[in-house]
């Protein structure tokens, strides 16, 4: 379990002990130093020494991650932290192991690596920064940006389709997947929360503004006064309740979700779709509702199982094995099959 | 049976060595029976080499010429160094295995057909016009032609199993003929055919007959009038037992695990014909061996680097093209200078090229593919068995200098065999990792404390008090940090360099064969030993003063290689490509080096570089 690896010789830490001797170097406003921050606040309460956290990461503007964290720490190349951090947790599963990766790191160069580790269920926590924008290569489109997205590589517009990266991730057989915002300080810590106790990969697609390339991405969902009608937080076993006061809600009609308005006279609550996060198929219906406008924007864990990690199952056929044919003897294989000898 | 019939007089040779092929389709199980007799020849006492060659299809089309499969071996008294040159029998199945293999045939060697495949259709499909088992085509060969499936069909025919299922069988027939012709017994192969078919009487019945009836036929029969001993070889005592290049390299990692105590990690992706390293160490899980199937080449590679930084035994293995893909995360490992082990089993190239076949083209890819200036430590085995002493040797020395290592070793030596004298684990050379479990005072992770390996204290997460941080981008020659300062890039450049030119005083010196001045020396690396060392061998016995070293370390060279090299007038570098060591030599070492380069997909003869070096050393004297 996630949390055995605690020595009782463990000290209580503080933020300040999570924190690098190096200066942050990301562009003064960007999403990042949110994020940063929610994870050093949130790293104390985790019950863990900081010895046993190692940080991995690819190459972007996130990747720089590690250098800020007081822990391991390993900047990799780009796109391959995830399978680093396959390496790393085989090795050695007692290690609490993060990876920080953005939509062009973990999406497109990285994409490879990210549905693998998903299907395996390693138990590592995957942070992917999703801006919508290439930012440290300066301003190219990424795998998430909008159809027609103009920038500097494609003047006329981008024609590429964007990932959703929660059906993706629900499509590579993912154990654990959520969303936060960097804004949403104490929303993000407790999905930081949940993906450090969910035994298997925990994939958390943070959005992250970029205010250099890609401003106002998530303004929609972030502006002051009009959140509540475009964030829809979900909690296991409550229904899907969104808008001021709560007045709107997700409904099935037929096979189709639908938003109803609970103030006008025709529903109620008990017409409202409630949450499961065991539940794939809902899980896919609010995942299907990233970029429709029609519907908000789904924040929360989207789905969570349990099942046995790939590392408890390697490690269990390396037990398997020397219950059936003893612990390793290097001799007995050199002299294995058929010798003979020469006088 | 009459009484002439089942004693015919017949005569007993004895010689020195001999070489075989087994030849047939694809589906025929010709591996088989070349391992199975390769086995048996090693048990009474032969020294050996094989050389399997197959198809990079899995089933090409039956009785095509794509599709033909065979197993090559010699055996006999004297030091055996390669599989031999010219087969002197030569078994085919099929008419297509027949036309494959016949123009290596030595003359008057001989051939044993399956007359039952030699029909219109296999004929055609070998390109045959007419039959040559009937015609005068063959006549400089002995030819020996039986209906080994009918005479398999007659002593299977009470077991009551389809023709097709008798079929499989007829390897066994010939490989039975064959332990006959070469006096061997067939206990071994009988154990074996009891173990792999335990859960199938009738196929354990079937073959064994068949094997059998193989053996009595040539005993019985006139078609051979003579059958051979092969005199003993006289191999230093000890426990002995075969072993593929593949196979001594996985036990060379797992003996490296042991020794060192840390767990053994391999990463991998199937790929010809590196996989079967990937299989081997995955059977030995009771070590505490993790292996891991990786998505991709760049998965393998960089979840191996993963494991080194957590403190394991890393290494991936692949062919060519796969290293090619792990360029950019060797680059990382020699960054963070971590130790990784990378095994690359060459192939025929470029880009697919001959999956199946051998080359040893990939040297100049090891030594400089990457961008920038990344140097890395090169190693290369010569034989199968010192395939398992260099697997074990990369392991040491990435793990005592922090430093990624490749070690080259290709298809010819993964797949071929010989017989080892199996070593004792106290034998082997200590390994001793550079873990660090606490520091007096602040913590450098990139100090070198040791300026004899170079190496970097090695700080695994988990270990309290020492968290730090590691990447790609140039580091701070002491506390590791993130530097763009201009005068530490250098220095890391060419420490970086340092590391690896360390360890030539940390290898063993380059020995000669033979004497240590002369005509002419043959320099080699790789799986060019044993034909190099045989033909070397040959023109010593004829008095000419050639002498033979083989290098296993290509970078570092091993220190005394400018000494060795400056007392030859001449130096011959027979290379499986178009001269990269010759051209590594040149530049090292200022001296017209002497190239001779085959590039078909197949191991020199030894014969083919005896006529080489007898054609420079008669050019030089008309010269003179």
């Amino acid at each position: 379990m996630p949390d055995s690896g605690a020595s009782e010789a463990m000290q209580a830490l503080s933020r300040k002990d999570f924190t690098s001797d190096q200066t942050v170097r990301w562009c003064p406003g960007c999403g990042d130093y949110s994020i940063l921050a929610q994870v050093q606040k949130t790293f104390p309460e985790l019950g863990r020494n900081k010895e046993e956290f190692v940080f991995v990461s690819g190459i972007g503007c996130s990747s720089r991650f590690p250098y800020y964290m007081n822990t391991y720490g390993f900047h990799t190349i780009h796109g391959r932290a995830t399978a680093v951090a396959t390496g790393l947790k085989l090795a050695n599963p007692d290690l609490s192991v993060w990876v920080v990766t953005g939509d062009g790191d973990g999406l497109s160069i990285g994409g490879n690596h990210l549905i693998h580790l998903l299907r395996r269920n390693l138990d590592i926590n995957l942070l992917l920064f999703n801006n919508r924008i290439y930012g440290l290569t300066k301003g190219q489109y990424s795998p998430t940006s909008e159809f027609g997205k103009v920038t500097k590589s494609t003047p006329q517009g981008s024609i590429d389709w964007p990932f959703n990266p929660p059906s993706l991730a629900l499509g590579a057989a993912a154990t654990f997947i959520a969303r936060s915002v960097d804004v949403e300080g104490k929303h993000l810590q407790e999905m930081i929360k949940a993906a450090y106790r969910h035994h298997g990969t925990s994939f958390l697609e943070i959005y992250q503004n970029c205010l250099i390339f890609n401003d106002n991405a998530f303004a929609s969902i972030t502006g002051k006064d009009d959140k509540e009608d475009h964030q829809l937080i979900l909690e296991h076993g409550q229904p899907l309740l969104f808008g001021k006061d709560k007045s709107k809600g997700i409904a099935m009609d037929g096979p189709r979700p639908v938003v109803i308005d609970l103030a006008d006279g025709k529903h109620s609550v008990n017409d409202v779709l409630v949450h499961d996060k065991t539940d794939r198929m809902i899980a896919l219906i609010l995942s299907e509702m990233t970029y429709r406008p029609e519907f908000p924007t789904p924040l929360g864990i989207f789905y969570e199982i349990e099942i046995k990690t790939y590392e408890d199952l390697i490690y269990e056929q390396i037990e398997r094995a020397v219950e059936k044919s003893g612990l390793g003897d290097m001799q007995a294989i050199l002299h294995a099959g058929h010798t003979w000898e020469i006088k | 049976m009459s009484d002439s019939e089942q004693n015919p007089k017949k005569s007993i040779e004895e010689i020195d060595q001999v070489t075989i092929r087994f030849a047939g389709d694809s589906g025929d199980g010709m591996q088989l029976t070349g391992s199975q007799f390769t086995e048996t020849t090693g048990i009474v006492g032969n020294d050996l080499a094989t050389l399997p060659d197959y198809p990079a299809e899995i089933r090409a089309p039956a009785g095509s010429l794509a599709g033909v499969s065979s197993y090559q071996i010699q055996f006999g008294r004297e030091d055996i160094q390669t599989p031999g040159d010219q087969p002197d029998v030569l078994v085919v199945m099929n008419p297509a295995a027949l036309k494959v293999n016949l123009p290596e045939l030595r003359t008057h060697g001989i051939i044993i057909a399956n007359t039952a495949t030699f029909n219109k259709r296999n004929l055609e499909l070998a390109g045959f016009e007419a039959n040559p088992l009937d015609d005068d085509s063959l006549n400089e060969y002995k030819l020996v032609s039986i209906d080994m499936t009918m005479l398999v069909e007659k002593a299977l025919e009470d077991l009551g199993l389809p023709s097709k299922v008798m079929a499989r069988s007829t390897n066994m027939f010939a490989l039975g003929l064959l332990y006959w012709l070469y006096d061997r017994p067939m206990e071994n192969t009988f154990t074996f055919i009891e173990s792999k078919f335990k859960s199938r009487p009738e196929i354990v019945e079937a073959n064994k007959r068949a094997l059998q009836a193989g053996y009595n036929y040539g005993r019985t029969t006139r078609l051979i009038s003579t059958s051979y001993t092969v005199t003993k070889a006289t191999l230093p005592a000890g426990t002995y037992r075969n072993i593929m290049g593949n196979h001594a390299i996985a036990l060379g990692l797992v003996a490296a695990g042991q020794k060192s105590g840390l767990r053994l990690v391999y990463a991998g992706y199937p790929i010809t014909p590196a996989s079967d390293i990937l299989h081997m160490v995955s059977n030995y899980k009771n070590f505490g061996v993790i292996t891991f199937q990786a998505e991709d080449e760049i998965a393998a590679v960089t979840s191996a680097i993963g494991a080194s930084f957590a403190g394991a035994l890393a290494v991936t293995g692949t062919s060519g093209p796969g290293m090619a893909l792990k360029t950019e995360a060797i680059g990382l490992a020699v960054s963070a200078e971590l130790p990784l082990v990378l095994i690359n089993v060459q192939r025929g190239g470029p880009s697919t090229g001959l999956p199946t076949k051998t080359e040893q083209a990939d040297l100049f890819q090891a030594m400089y593919g990457r961008n920038s200036e990344t140097p890395v430590v090169v190693l290369a085995a010569a034989t199968p068995v010192d395939c398992f002493n260099m697997a074990y040797e990369a392991c040491r020395i990435a793990i005592e200098h922090m430093i990624p290592v490749i070690l080259l070793s290709d298809s010819y030596l993964g797949n071929g065999s010989e017989p080892w004298l199996l070593p004792s684990m106290d034998d082997l050379p200590n390994i001793e990792n550079r873990k660090v479990s606490s520091s007096n005072g602040e913590f450098h992770p990139f100090a070198i404390t040791d300026p004899s390996t170079m190496a970097r204290p090695w700080a695994v997460p988990g270990t309290p008090g020492l968290e730090h941080r590691i990447g790609g981008l140039e580091k701070d020659a002491l506390t590791g940090s993130v530097s763009y300062e201009a005068e530490n890039h250098e220095h890391m450049v060419h420490r970086r360099q340092q590391k690896v030119e360390v360890i030539a005083d940390r290898i063993p010196p380059l020995s000669v064969f033979g004497d240590d001045k002369g005509e002419l020396l043959v320099l080699g690396w790789g799986s060019t030993f044993g034909p190099i060392r045989s033909a070397v061998t040959r023109l010593r016995s004829k008095g000419h003063a050639v002498s033979h070293a083989h290098l296993n370390y290509l970078n570092p060279f091993p220190k005394n290689l400018g000494d060795v090299l400056v007392k030859f007038p001449r130096v011959l570098i027979p290379e499986l490509n178009m001269g990269q060591l010759s051209r590594l030599i040149r530049a090292e070492y200022l001296i017209n080096t002497l190239s001779y380069n085959k590039i078909q997909g197949k191991p020199f003869t030894a014969s083919e570089i005896e006529a080489q070096v007898l054609d420079i050393l008669k050019e030089t004297r008309d010269a003179g």
